[in-house]
């Protein structure tokens, strides 16, 4: 479980995070949902150390992360796997190499032990024959999976991901979505998950928080979205007349009233 | 930001590279990854260059001396001597910073540009240690033996254009070689390919580890990067000069 308590941050005069406070909880995909600019990376910069808040506290499993030492940051640090906007792969290494440098860091195990394990997360998230392949030779979602496999080869408490979906097609969101809700579950990790992607919202959203300029405006899970009455919620994820439809469709499905011909004539009357 | 700004953040960025390897297995790797990489990388370079600044360097002192009471043998002992107190270290390092100088800093401004230092930084590893340190420990062993390299080349060039342009025989070459020799001079040049190495690797470390931006903020801090190696080899070329030769 991450808990953060009132994170503020400015660069200059500006205020990026103004008093934001979340549980992250453990063994759920934990989603940080808001437009763009409203503080959602700035804010998990800040969780995973690599920018200090100026004011707040965050809370990994009851210790406290903006007290620790450096050295004690650097010990919870393996526990963090992370998965960047744009993968952050090692161009000079192969996907086999990128995914065993975790383990050539900080294990002692022999040369058929770490690729026993390298071999066992690449089939995990099925990229069983581009062992040998080097970043720019593999596609996008590819990178994303070599992504994942690298921030889990080490066994993490803690996974972050950063607009996971950000450039694949609709398809392959679904299965990078999928795959993130399935490890979450199989490792019982918490799970953050930065995103804009209303899919990702509506598919693996256990525990979400809406950001607005720096400040939480709404938090609630995939289900609670549906019903929300919040004004400005509702404009960022119901953005468009499509999603307006979906969204009064899966309130019917909910409320176990679903009604396809009439759905069809509302539509059309519309 | 001013340059006492810059000084301070080279300053703490040298400080913070001083730290226990996470695994030195790992570190030995990379360290012989960048021997490789400077040393093997540059050898091409740095040979033509030294084999032609000794060919020029013969020619044009035989074009200057024209008194006949001064001896042949005397353009060797000028070639050897301006090969190795000044062309070898300051020339051929001046070179370096330009192929090796510009490679680090983008090397490290793409690893920037593209997360992969935050990466590392999130899997706990200390970057300045892993992607810095090695590079320098790297300059400093292979520049000063690409300097030694080029001092014989140079040499070498010298005694060729000589030689093949009738200016002098190789024999008399040979002869003004050993005349006068200076063992300190040989000292003094290893010194001052310590002082670059240290600047060529560290300087352009700095401006690629700080990038900020994308694609042409990597291309200008390379860039900046060379410039500053250079101003900083010729400052303290004279520095040494003035300490060590006066």
């Amino acid at each position: 479980m991450i808990e953060f308590k009132n994170i503020k941050k400015k660069f200059g005069d500006k205020v990026v995070l103004d008093g934001v406070s979340h549980v992250m909880e453990t063994g759920k995909t934990n989603l940080i949902i808001g437009t763009s600019g409203s503080g959602k990376t700035v804010l998990q910069k800040c969780l995973v150390g690599l920018l200090e808040p100026d004011e707040g506290e965050i809370i990994y499993d009851g210790k406290s992360f903006t007290e620790m030492t450096q050295e004690d940051r650097k010990l919870l640090r393996q526990q963090i796997g992370m998965l960047f906007q744009g993968s952050a792969l090692f161009d000079s290494m192969t996907v086999e190499e990128n995914v065993k440098f975790p383990l050539n860091m900080f294990t002692n195990d022999n040369h058929s032990k770490k690729m026993k394990r390298v071999n066992e997360v690449l089939e995990r998230v099925n990229l069983k024959d581009a062992n040998k392949k080097f970043p720019a030779e593999i596609s996008g979602g590819m990178k994303k999976r070599v992504g994942i496999a690298r921030a889990v080869v080490l066994n993490p408490k803690y996974l972050f991901c950063d607009e996971p979906n950000s450039g694949l097609d609709p398809v392959t969101s679904m299965v990078i979505d999928k795959l993130i809700k399935d490890l979450t579950l199989e490792y019982n990790i918490t799970t953050i998950v930065n995103t804009h992607d209303m899919n990702s919202v509506m598919e693996i959203g256990e525990n979400i928080l809406y950001m607005v300029q720096g400040k939480k405006e709404w938090s609630g899970n995939s289900k609670d979205i549906i019903f929300s009455d919040n004004k400005q919620l509702n404009e960022f994820i119901f953005a468009s007349e499509f999603l307006q439809d979906a969204k009064s469709m899966r309130m019917m499905e909910a409320k176990g009233k679903i009604d396809h011909d009439e759905f069809t004539r509302e539509a059309e009357e519309k | 930001m001013n340059y006492i700004t810059h000084l301070g953040r080279y300053t703490l960025m040298l400080k913070g590279m001083i730290a226990k390897p996470e695994n030195a297995k790992v570190y030995w790797k990379e360290f012989m990854l960048q021997c490789g990489d400077i040393g093997i990388g540059s050898l091409g370079i740095v040979s033509i260059v030294s084999l032609f600044m000794g060919a020029v360097s013969a020619v044009q002192t035989a074009y200057q001396l024209v008194s006949p009471l001064i001896s042949k043998s005397t353009i060797a002992q000028i070639v050897r001597d301006t090969v190795i107190l000044e062309f070898s270290p300051t020339l051929v390092c001046i070179v370096l910073a330009g192929v090796v100088g510009s490679r680090i800093a983008s090397e490290l401004g793409n690893m920037r540009v593209s997360e992969q230092i935050d990466a590392l930084e999130i899997m706990g590893i200390n970057t300045k240690t892993y992607l810095i340190m090695p590079k320098i420990a790297a300059a400093l062993l292979m520049i000063p033996l690409l300097v030694i390299i080029s001092m014989v080349l140079g040499i070498l060039g010298g005694r060729f254009a000589g030689g093949a342009s009738g200016i002098l025989s190789y024999d008399t070459f040979d002869r003004g070689l050993a005349e006068s020799f200076v063992a300190y001079n040989v000292w003094f040049a290893l010194i001052k390919a310590y002082t670059f190495a240290f600047i060529i690797s560290s300087i352009p470390a700095y401006y690629g580890y700080y990038v900020e931006g994308g694609a042409l903020e990597i291309g200008r801090s390379s860039t900046k990067a060379v410039v500053v190696s250079c101003i900083m080899i010729l400052l303290a070329d004279y520095a040494l000069a003035a300490l060590l030769l006066s």
